[in-house]
């Protein structure tokens, strides 16, 4: 081998190993800045209509509501998946009574007694202006929730615009729908 | 040669490249043998179906289908949940009569394809699934190109005119003042030889 090959064997390896550290680095960076997450939602849903359903009410709060209702809706709306025995959950309410003085949040309690989730949305005052009850999870599979706290933005006709797992604080809101709101005036 | 790299690197290199080769062969062999591992039983009996064919044909789809909560197991080999929820509906399709195309499009519909352990061919799978192509026969085409005899540095095959006599021998090339340094180096090597003999 000569000496120039020689160089180019050495240094191809290092460069190699030089790359994929820059990735690591980067994976591990963007996983402790929220850049990148592994755990992300890959849902095929944004763009796409609401699946069909219809949800009873849960007590002291009204009746349900059903995917039509949702569809009439003359306003965007942001449906969130919630359980009481679920602590992100519970972070995330004061954030949710904000986010709801100024949009429309309908709530979907995923696999909850209908006692303790009537308890815990009226505990410090309910942000939902509409609650269902999905008892079995059945309707938050058609949605492709893997688990809670999900939310979705609803543009009217039922067109779902966005799709987050993460628990929903004013930032979110401010950074990831206000753009998409926006976009639909 | 100008200047000759440190063995110490090469030898590093040469492993490295190795310890690579290895590490895809075994990851390869894994991948095929747990590919092939039996999906486990549900969590109880009751949540089996009674039909043994169709069965059969539930744990084989489900061990086709991510656990969504739990990301590398299959929901038949989860206990999640969301998992014995999705075993179920697998199971509720199948007693329907829905082909496994139909199940495994209804799961994809819901959670894309990110759901199936072994993702369809794609455009932006593509690297995906030929990368153990890929890299094996990239180790083979180093492995030849680094085994296959070396000519030493300074051979000249060629044996026209204005070569020196002895290459056509095969021999080193010398100019006249290397000759010379080489002469002054093997005496001071005899020299040096002859000391070390009288101390001992």
């Amino acid at each position: 081998m000569n000496p120039d090959r020689r160089y180019i064997a050495t240094a191809l390896p290092v460069l190699g190993a030089g790359v994929l550290g820059i990735g690591f680095w980067r994976m591990l960076h963007g996983l402790r800045n929220g850049g990148f997450n592994p755990h992300a939602v890959h849902t095929p849903h944004v763009g796409r209509p609401i699946p069909a359903f219809t949800l009873p009410g849960l007590p002291d709060l009204g009746g349900g509501f059903s995917s039509q209702e949702l569809h009439d809706q003359p306003r965007p709306v942001l449906v969130n998946f919630f359980a009481s025995w679920c602590a992100p959950c519970v972070e995330e309410m004061p954030g949710l009574r904000a986010i709801a003085r100024d949009l429309p949040l309908w709530g979907i309690a995923y696999k909850d007694g209908p006692e303790d989730a009537s308890s815990f949305v009226r505990r410090d005052g309910s942000p939902y202006a509409r609650v269902g009850a999905d008892r079995t999870g059945r309707v938050a599979i058609e949605w492709g929730v893997t688990g809670v706290p999900e939310s979705f933005l609803v543009a009217p006709k039922g067109r779902i615009l966005w799709h987050s797992a993460a628990g929903l604080n004013p930032q979110i809101v401010d950074s990831d729908i206000r753009p998409h709101l926006s976009s639909l005036r | 040669m100008k200047r000759p790299l440190p063995g110490l690197i090469l030898t590093v290199t040469r492993l490295s490249v190795m310890g690579l080769g290895v590490t895809i062969l075994s990851t390869t062999i894994l991948g095929m043998t747990t590919m092939d591992g039996r999906a486990c039983a549900v969590d109880t009996p009751s949540e089996m179906l009674a039909n043994a064919a169709q069965e059969h044909r539930a744990e084989r789809l489900g061990g086709q289908l991510r656990c969504l909560v739990c990301q590398n197991e299959s929901i038949e080999d989860s206990s999640a949940p969301l998992a014995r929820d999705l075993r179920r509906l697998v199971r509720e399709q199948i007693v329907s009569g829905q082909s496994d195309a139909q199940i495994l499009r209804w799961m994809t519909d819901r959670y894309g394809a990110f759901i199936r352990l072994s993702p369809p061919l794609s455009a932006t799978t593509a690297l995906l699934w030929f990368m153990p192509v890929l890299a094996v026969s990239a180790g083979f085409l180093l492995a030849w190109r680094s085994l296959r005899p070396n000519l030493r540095p300074g051979f000249r095959p060629d044996t026209g005119s204005d070569a020196h006599p002895d290459a056509r021998h095969g021999a080193i090339d010398l100019t006249e003042d290397e000759r010379c340094r080489l002469a002054v180096m093997m005496q001071e090597e005899a020299g040096n030889n002859a000391k070390d003999r009288k101390r001992s």
